[in-house]
């Protein structure tokens, strides 16, 4: 029999990416934020990021050795949590504060759900929204040797003027990663380059928020206004880095379109309506609950199964 | 099998509403946010299972079959009533700190199910330390949630400073969120205990959890197979 012939069974067609090389593109493409956040904020920012990134892979190792699992601290997915983590925090923060997120996001919202690809949940914004509840008067209060005052998004939601420029470029008081829009999109456009993302979500997310500021901000079509609420906050960061997780968004195509609108419409909500100025993280983890549902309403009909006939 | 003794640690132990039987959820998560609150609403609701267990299985034999739900309804609101005005008049902190979760002891399904299981068919003396066995579990419970609420969410255990000064608070424990993180931690740690039972040569199939085996299989009269049992016909 010819070489020709021989049929192994599938998957017939690999691909050589493997998670770690995906998580080492992220963090890769999140590595001009946190140049900047620590450029911005200064030492004491670094000191945060490597603390928060060391508990989490530290938490993962520990847990897989203490169970008898095999070690997976080598695909780096706990890395970038603890990096995400770590950008969404506010750069004055202790570090015990970037221990405890770390712990969290890991053991509590990883691993106690079977590991990578099992969790329900963003772990990085899992462990953030546990953080806000937790301990809001420091994970709120933006006040460092650079910046004091209000955040660009709290003084804009309070009705006074922002500079955009600097919102843009990033040098606002804020959370460590996200004040960058620039570095922001930087890393994002590498991801898209290596179709490790594609603009499905971040589009869609982004185009619904902008949507729903223009009919329901007041202030109709008012480019700076709406440039000010792209450019501040954590919209960029959450757009293109939180919400595209793998594990947590909709595999469908359809589907992640539909989590993309939803998300851009509950943001929208939260920053316009809710008591807070900022929602990005509460709407990507409500978004991750519903997407076994939406994945569930958007499932594509395998071929030969008919039309409207169910 | 019905001696006082035996009810008491069976209603403690091995068949803990809580933590083994996972029933009256609704109070174990709203209202154990400190040991206090715990213990008062476990107290609470032991002396209403106790004293309806009583009196409903002192009336077992009258109570027509197809009215017994209504009927032991009834009489748990009877207690139920009296309990929330004594605590009014002598107790005003904690009927305040309860608020709903009194009168909603009357649709408790610890106090209901043990009515319908136990009560309705053994005599007076075993069904009272029944219903004692079962509020002392529920109060155990309770007031170790709320223990571990308070204590990480606030730095206090039974209103005392426990923590140092420099302990910051997790607020998140005192809230809804921090009561299903304590629950299901407990409740692992009780099913570690009964794997290792298990792992050991102990025979631990009498004690019996929520839904540890399927429900076709289930043998408990007391669960709601019956139910889900009919429902799952009409599905067909």
């Amino acid at each position: 029999m010819s070489d020709l012939m021989k049929v192994s069974s599938n998957p017939h067609i690999r691909s050589r990416a493997t998670t770690g090389s995906i998580m080492g593109a992220v963090v890769l493409a999140l590595l001009p934020a946190t140049f900047f956040g620590v450029y911005n904020f200064g030492l004491g920012a670094l000191l945060l990021i490597l603390v928060t990134v060391a508990s989490a892979v530290l938490t993962e190792y520990i847990y897989e050795l203490l169970l008898k699992k095999p070690i997976t601290v080598s695909d780096l997915s706990a890395t970038v949590t603890g990096l995400l983590l770590a950008l969404n925090l506010p750069p004055q923060a202790p570090l015990w504060i970037g221990v405890v997120g770390g712990v969290f996001a890991i053991l509590v919202v990883k691993m106690l759900f079977g590991g990578l690809g099992q969790n329900f949940m963003n772990p990085a914004l899992g462990a953030r929204c546990f953080l806000l509840i937790s301990f809001a008067s420091i994970m709120t209060n933006f006040d460092c040797d650079a910046y004091t005052g209000a955040t660009p998004l709290a003084a804009l939601k309070a009705g006074e003027s922002v500079n955009v420029m600097d919102m843009i470029v990033g040098r606002t008081g804020g959370t460590i990663g996200e004040t960058s829009m620039i570095a922001i999109v930087l890393g994002a456009c590498i991801l898209i380059m290596l179709d490790i993302i594609d603009l499905r979500i971040p589009g869609s997310y982004i185009v619904s928020f902008v949507i729903f500021v223009v009919l329901f901000g007041g202030r109709g079509f008012d480019s700076a206004y709406i440039s000010a609420q792209l450019a501040g906050g954590g919209l960029m960061l959450g757009a293109f880095f939180m919400a595209t997780d793998y594990v947590t968004r909709p595999v469908t195509k359809r589907g992640q379109y539909v989590f993309g609108i939803f998300l851009g419409i509950l943001t929208g909500i939260f920053r316009l309506f809710g008591p807070g100025a900022e929602g990005v993280s509460y709407a990507i983890i409500i978004g991750n609950l519903l997407v076994p549902l939406i994945e569930r309403v958007t499932l594509p009909k395998a071929f030969g199964k008919g039309g409207e006939r169910a | 099998m019905n001696n006082a003794g035996e009810r008491l640690y069976n209603g403690i132990i091995k068949e803990n509403p809580t933590l083994v039987l996972m029933l009256g959820m609704c109070p174990t998560l709203a209202v154990t946010t400190s040991a206090v609150n715990g213990l008062g609403m476990g107290l609470t609701t032991m002396v209403v299972l106790a004293l309806s267990n009583a009196i409903i299985s002192l009336l077992r034999n009258m109570i027509p079959d197809k009215v017994r739900i209504p009927a032991f309804i009834v009489i748990i609101a009877s207690f139920v009533t009296v309990v929330q005005m004594a605590l009014q008049a002598y107790l005003p902190f904690l009927y305040d700190a309860l608020g709903i979760y009194i009168p909603l002891i009357v649709v408790n399904c610890i106090i209901l199910g043990r009515a319908e299981a136990y009560a309705s068919k053994n005599p007076v003396i075993p069904s009272f330390f029944d219903g004692v066995g079962m509020g002392l579990g529920f109060s155990l419970a309770l007031t170790m949630i709320g223990g571990i609420r308070e204590l990480l969410g606030a730095g206090k255990l039974f209103g005392f400073g426990v923590m140092p000064a420099s302990y910051v608070p997790f607020n998140i424990f005192i809230m809804a969120p921090g009561a299903f993180f304590v629950l299901a931690c407990l409740t692992a740690l009780q099913n570690k205990v009964k794997i290792n039972g298990e792992k050991k040569g102990r025979d631990m199939s009498k004690i019996q959890s929520g839904c540890s085996s399927d429900c076709m299989n289930c043998s408990d009269s007391g669960c709601s197979r019956r139910f889900y049992g009919e429902s799952r016909e009409e599905v067909k």
